[in-house]
């Protein structure tokens, strides 16, 4: 595509949010009806609840370009399923783990709580990231997941970098 | 429904919608970009431009290229789903398709609204469609399933707000739970002496409608109880109310006073809550001469029986009915019902956090709802405005905002305030004949009668002076300043700082969420706002409806309010709660996880992940089985399924995939 961003451009970061109908989606909608402005890297996906969140959906994210994936679910307890933030939580925790020792900042994916009359919490957290993954630079994984596709998985077995 | 069985309806064409919505999206995104983007999208086969996607025509576009069989999906990139989802599903319904062919791009709410730069604006624009062109690919045709609704209504709260959405529905001839904390039902307008701007007097109009709830054969009345969980859906709540015991027998008590007359202590020793501390009542009482239901309870934090277990128990021995039971225990009682209103109300600002106003210190400094006390006839001094030592107060002074529009404790105007403290000045004059002097910030008189009301007080002689009072003291400087308060405030129309000497101060204090408002909210599974407030579905258009479908909002629970506001929304949460009933049942959202029983390896990880027990195990076919009734959509399961063979309906695998991959491949 000829407009695609970061082309002729200075990079921005692009991020990938996934956001629970109930809260975070919800503060989202609100922060527009506040015209809240923010930083407009990130994309929304909708799911119903942040237990939806399949920790492949995050690499297959970062995997196909995203510089950072941002969870945004209910506050603790506040859950509108009783405890699928708990659930997406205990992914959360191991998944960052598992990103660490891909060489992947951890820090490139992001859980918020954000309650569905947080949309400044919205705006606030969406400029961090953005910031945050700006300084970080760009993760570039499309390239290296295609490489090593190509090499096949045996080649990721032997310690290819990822 | 499985994934086999669903029907599909050919090769995806799909036709992409972007909606200018006036200015609010083309304003910030190049539309015309976008739609000639959308057409490089795969399968996309029609893409278009409208003003207004929602209005009849913008509908009737998608409709004709349906129908033309130029698309098979839809895709309409304007608000939020939030907001129309359900619009354009019913359009693409119309048009002939299964309306879950329909996927929404929000490129308002998510981005002409919250962008400044346009060319950034019109790039996460596009990323939004093409996510939504590949999703739609893989959707399904869903049909909702029809679930009954349970006719009865349960209304939490029975201050005036409750009082009249319970009536309304139970003239209507809908049975209705009324739950009451308190004692009796009534809530704050029970402790006013009059309203404004009519100064009709509240007990006189308060009181036939709690008579007419106790006799309504329609209302089972619960006072003294507080719902301690809710379990189900919209039209299929389970409830349980815990009842409080009272120590007298509700269905033998005639209200007589007898019990309270030969109680041990002869004379009333303990702080009376109805009375805002201002006299004392004893151990078994009731709040007040008109409490609905009229029956006594004993408090046991002060009944002798239960601090020592030795009294001699007169009350019993009086009571000819043997209402009185010391061994009555809490009860659990367990209902159902189809809708929910909540009525739960407000708590007065607690005047103490500001404490320059010397609220607690100087003995007569009062707040507002303790001069309602006052000047009541049925109050502590039978209607008589007085200082503590018993003498008439010769100047008054009333503070406006005490606990709203401050930075330092609520933000918001408390609305009712400027009006109640009008009323007071004017009942406090005509009592007294006192000099009364109004502090207020702005006088917000809106309202039908309200400023008519405020010239009034203009022209009987009341002081108004607009500056916010700095202080409260006894510190006199002057020998006419001895013994009084002295009230420090800038006039700010004359632009001096005045020092003015009264004998009383009334404190307008403000309203407040009450203390236990999260923990109500988290019964019911609804949001409160920042202020603590409980929030409503959309703040202009769905102001009575919560994010929970069938839970709706009643009375100052939502936001400060005054009288009529609160019976005007009690009467449109009750209209809410009946549409649901008379339309007889609810369409569910058909967004239930599903197994796929080839892929299942019968691991049993889904099953104790779901909160609702939806999943069961077959144990002859050694695969788990979704029960689409239980299933409430979440999806919690489906990312844990190691096989992927769970799968949520509007929420599959594949369709997440390839929404992430077209977020992120084009733009």
């Amino acid at each position: 595509m000829s407009d695609k961003l970061n082309t002729n451009k200075p990079w921005e970061p692009r991020i990938i949010a996934f956001f629970c109908n109930w809260c975070t989606y919800t503060a989202a909608d609100l922060a527009g009806t506040a015209r809240m402005v923010y930083a407009p890297n990130a994309r929304v996906i909708r799911i119903m609840c942040s237990g939806r969140l399949d920790p492949q959906f995050i690499l297959t994210a970062l995997r196909e370009g995203a510089d950072g994936v941002l969870i945004g679910g209910c506050h603790p307890g506040d859950c509108h399923y009783q405890e699928g933030n708990y659930k997406a939580l205990r992914r959360f925790t191991l998944l960052k783990r598992l990103l660490n020792e891909m060489g992947i900042e951890p820090e490139r994916v992001r859980m918020e709580w954000i309650a569905a009359s947080e949309g400044d919490r919205v705006q606030k957290v969406m400029n961090e990231m953005t910031e945050h993954i700006r300084k970080l630079g760009p993760l570039h994984l499309e390239p290296k997941a295609a490489a090593m596709a190509a090499h096949g998985a045996g080649a990721a077995r032997q310690g290819a970098p990822v | 429904m499985s994934a086999s069985d669903s029907k599909q309806n050919g090769a995806p064409k799909i036709g992409v919608y972007v909606c200018h919505c006036g200015i609010n999206i083309a304003g910030k995104i190049d539309v015309a970009g976008a739609v000639e983007f959308a057409k490089t999208l795969p399968n996309v086969t029609v893409a278009r431009e409208y003003k207004f996607i929602c209005s009849d025509p913008g509908q009737e576009l998608i409709q004709q290229d349906i129908r033309d069989g130029k698309i098979n999906r839809v895709v309409v990139a304007s608000c939020s789903p939030l907001m129309h989802e359900n619009t354009f599903r019913k359009a693409t319904k119309a048009g002939g398709e299964n309306p879950y062919f329909f996927q929404m791009a929000n490129i308002r709410e998510h981005v002409s609204w919250v962008t400044t730069d346009k060319a950034m604006a019109t790039i996460k624009a596009k990323a939004l469609i093409a996510g939504a062109v590949h999703r739609v690919a893989h959707h399904k045709s869903l049909e909702r399933t029809r679930v009954p609704v349970n006719p009865d209504v349960l209304v939490v709260g029975g201050g005036i707000a409750g009082i009249h959405a319970a009536l309304t529905l139970a003239d209507s001839g809908k049975k209705v739970y009324l739950v009451e904390r308190e004692p009796t039902i009534g809530g704050h307008m029970a402790q006013f002496d009059k309203t404004f701007p009519t100064l009709d007097c509240a007990a006189c109009i308060l009181t036939p409608k709690m008579s007419a709830v106790r006799s309504h054969p329609n209302i089972i009345l619960w006072s003294y109880s507080e719902v301690s969980q809710v379990e189900g859906y919209v039209g299929n709540f389970k409830v349980k109310v815990r009842r409080k015991p009272r120590y007298v027998d509700e269905t033998l008590c005639v209200g007589c006073y007898e019990c309270i007359d030969k109680c041990i202590f002869k004379k009333p020793k303990f702080s009376d809550e109805f009375n805002q501390g201002l006299n004392l009542r004893k151990p078994v009482y009731i709040p007040f001469p008109q409490a609905t239901p009229l029956v006594a309870l004993i408090d046991p934090e002060t009944c002798a029986e239960f601090r020592g277990g030795k009294c001699k128990k007169t009350c019993a021995e009086a009571c000819e009915r043997n209402a009185i039971d010391f061994n009555q225990k809490e009860e659990i009682k367990e209902i159902e019902v189809g809708a929910i209103i909540l009525a739960t109300g407000y708590k007065t600002f607690d005047a103490k956090r500001i404490p320059r106003y010397g609220y607690g210190k100087y003995p007569n400094v009062y707040t507002a709802m303790e001069m309602e006390r006052l000047v009541n006839a049925s109050g502590p001094t039978g209607g008589e405005v007085l200082l503590r030592d018993g003498k008439k107060p010769k100047s008054v002074a009333v503070v406006h905002c005490v606990g709203s529009r401050d930075e330092n404790t609520n933000r918001y105007c408390s609305r009712v305030c400027c009006m109640a403290s009008l009323k007071l000045a004017h009942l406090i004059h005509e009592r007294t004949e006192a000099e009364v002097y109004n502090f207020y910030i702005d006088m917000r008189a809106a309202g039908k009668g309200y400023e008519e009301f405020y010239d009034r007080l203009l022209a009987e002689g009341v002081h108004f002076i607009r500056g916010r009072v700095a202080e409260i003291s006894d510190w006199a400087t002057t020998p006419e300043e001895e013994g009084k308060l002295i009230i420090r405030a800038e006039d700010t129309l004359i632009g001096v700082v005045r020092r003015i000497p009264v004998d009383m101060v009334v404190l307008a204090t403000g309203l407040e969420a009450q203390a236990d408002a999260e923990d109500v909210r988290r019964v019911f599974n609804i949001s409160c706002g920042a202020e603590g407030w409980f929030l409503e579905r959309h703040p202009k258009l769905a102001p009575v409806s919560t994010f929970t479908d069938g839970v709706s909002l009643a009375g100052a629970c939502q936001g400060p309010k005054d009288i009529p506001d609160t019976v005007a929304q009690a009467g449109a949460a009750a209209a809410e709660a009946l549409a649901l009933i008379d339309k007889g049942f609810v369409e569910l959202e058909p967004n239930t996880a599903y197994i796929q029983d080839e892929f299942c390896s019968g691991c049993k990880t889904c099953i104790g992940l779901c909160p609702y027990s939806a999943i069961s195990f077959v144990a002859d076919k050694n695969i788990a089985s979704v029960n689409g009734a239980l299933c409430k959509g979440c999806g919690t399961c489906v990312a844990a399924c190691p096989s992927g063979a769970l799968q949520q309906n509007l929420f599959t695998d594949e369709q997440i995939y390839d929404e992430i991959k077209g977020v992120i491949s084009y733009v």
